[in-house]
């Protein structure tokens, strides 16, 4: 009985030490996140708050309460916003839709060949590894007026004579997809890797077709990877800017991030610029928290 | 019936045609930047003009295009080795102890991932700007290993919460202490985990642009090089130093691949 009581004691000691030890291990990573994340968050929402007193040199700006700065901002930016989301939106919709077949094929269809599995998900990582400028550059040749891509659409009749490509949210969106579409096609795939296959063969022994499993079982089976893919796609397509720069660079595709690019480094209005980029925060932030209510959070990445 | 028949048949093929577009897709630009990095450009390399080896011969030519390449090189391993240290040790402290505020750290965490890059980088830049810091190498770096390092731990979260505790049991019923089991036992199967965590901080570090364009001041990295030489058309040399990257990093990963799958089936034969 004694015994008992004593390795409890020991057992509680033993994990209050191991706390400790987790903490240690924590704290560095955790103070770094502090100081490097945190901090300047509260620093950009407090610089939107501040003041040009008057007269004073261009960059010159001192703390205040000025919240006008965010209904000029607002009133002015309004419908980039909506562009920047719209964009985001479309081109994680069809990153899904490309991605979602070529990680259903590695993962499901050619299960227990492991060696064209791994080739193919270094297909599906490759972009990773060439500069993505270049990648948007090389975007902005194929679909160029003379690329092969404007001339075989206007061949086909697809495309009228003379529709010009580059410089249209099309190429935009269709720049987004791209970049973004291994960060959408990993999570699916590694969520479909791990899925029982009996799970799937079962919907057939019961006299499912193949897409009723497909709707019934696999898809809903996947949402965990597809939640991620599209959170890690929605989120960096919302904030870039070099596609709409590289591939559009006209007023019909102005994105939030070029502006706020623009307005500290062109304006220098920081106040403007810190405004501007608190309230693409504060959206995201209630997408992601809207997002994982719905779906949970257990694998969000 | 035959109805019937010629649905499966559908969604047998469907898959297949529509995934291989898919990797056509994927592939095109890498395949037109490899390509191009063989043009015989002059000084903007916009349209084909016939093949050459020079460009590969000597990619230094453009001048600050090599010096970005060493920015870039040397930003991404610091930031790599600080983003895994610091990542692996958070990983490892949420993933396998209990304490106090684990619930707040797994948030702070957490929240960088749902911070787009220019957010991270601006907010960083307010920072650096209220503290009067003035902007270069090292601010670059330190916006890098924070861009990095919740990637880190989220790889190797998932890498550890796989590992079955019943190893580090066995460890212990052989009279291991606990950092010989840690050291023997965890940290081996860990490698793989975390040598892809670096892999992924070094490739989102060496390609980012946004974040290192806020915090780099004058320092140009070469994502930057090639944004602002794009206005007046990148330099084939650049495409030379894309296509050797993407070539090293690209056999690297086939040749662990084939490693794998040749030690998996030499293990298979032996048993």
């Amino acid at each position: 009985m004694s015994t008992a009581v004593q390795t409890s004691a020991e057992e509680k000691r033993a994990w209050r030490l191991r706390g400790r030890m987790g903490m240690l291990l924590v704290l560095p990573g955790f103070l770094f996140i502090v100081v490097f994340f945190a901090i300047p968050v509260f620093s950009m929402l407090s610089m939107s708050l501040y003041t040009q007193p008057e007269g004073a040199a261009t960059g010159v700006f001192e703390p205040g309460l000025n919240f006008g700065t965010y209904s000029a901002m607002m009133s002015t930016y309004w419908d980039t916003f909506i562009r920047s989301f719209g964009f985001a939106l479309i081109a994680t919709v069809a990153a899904l839709i490309i991605g979602y077949p070529m990680a259903y094929l590695v993962a499901v269809r050619l299960r227990g060949r492991p060696l064209l599995q791994g080739l193919l998900l270094v297909v599906i990582i490759a972009p990773f590894f060439s500069s993505f400028i270049l990648r948007v550059q090389s975007w902005r040749f194929i679909l160029a007026d003379e690329g092969f891509v404007v001339s075989t659409l206007e061949t086909l009749s697809i495309l009228p004579e003379g529709t010009r490509l580059t410089a249209t949210p099309f190429a935009v969106v269709a720049g987004m997809t791209y970049l973004y579409l291994p960060l959408m096609t990993l999570p699916i795939y590694a969520n479909l890797e791990r899925m029982d296959s009996r799970l799937i063969e079962a919907g057939g022994d019961l006299y499912a077709s193949g897409s009723q499993t497909f709707m019934r079982v696999t898809l809903p089976l996947s949402m965990p990877g597809i939640m991620a893919g599209t959170l890690l796609t929605f989120i960096p397509a919302a904030g870039d800017y070099v596609n709409a720069v590289m591939l559009g660079n006209n007023v019909n595709t102005t994105m939030v991030g070029q502006v706020i690019d623009s307005r500290f480094f062109q304006s220098v209005d920081y106040p403007g610029a810190a405004a501007l980029s608190s309230v693409l925060m504060v959206i995201i932030l209630i997408v992601v928290m809207a997002y994982v209510r719905r779906f949970g959070t257990k694998e969000i990445v | 019936m035959k109805q019937l028949a010629h649905r499966i048949d559908i969604s047998r093929w469907f898959v297949p045609v529509v995934a291989g577009l898919s990797f056509f897709y994927l592939l095109v630009p890498i395949v037109y930047i490899l390509i191009y990095s063989f043009n015989d450009s002059g000084r903007t390399n916009l349209t084909w003009r016939g093949f050459t080896l020079s460009n590969w011969q000597n990619p230094c030519r453009p001048a600050g295009l090599c010096d970005a390449f060493i920015n870039s090189l040397q930003v991404a391993l610091i930031a790599t080795v600080v983003a895994t240290v610091l990542g692996t040790m958070i990983a490892f402290g949420l993933e396998r102890f209990r304490f106090k505020f684990a619930g707040s750290a797994n948030l702070l965490v957490f929240l960088p991932l749902t911070a787009p890059e220019v957010v991270l980088g601006a907010s960083l830049l307010s920072q650096f700007l209220n503290l009067g810091v003035q902007l270069g190498m090292t601010t670059t770096v330190l916006s890098h290993i924070m861009f990095c390092i919740s990637f880190v731990v989220v790889t190797i979260r998932a890498r550890i919460a796989t590992l079955d505790p019943k190893l580090e049991e066995a460890a212990a019923d052989l009279y291991a202490s606990a950092s010989t089991a840690f050291w023997k036992v965890t940290f081996p199967l860990l490698i793989p985990g975390i040598a892809a965590a670096a892999l992924l901080s070094f490739a989102i570090s060496f390609d980012d642009f946004i974040v290192a364009n806020f915090n780099s001041g004058s320092y140009t990295t070469l994502p930057q090089f090639m944004y602002v030489a794009a206005r007046r058309g990148i330099p084939a040399e650049a495409n030379v130093i894309g296509s050797f990257m993407f070539l090293l990093a690209v056999s690297l990963v086939v040749a662990v691949q084939v490693w794998r799958y040749w030690r998996r089936r030499s293990l298979e034969r032996a048993v």
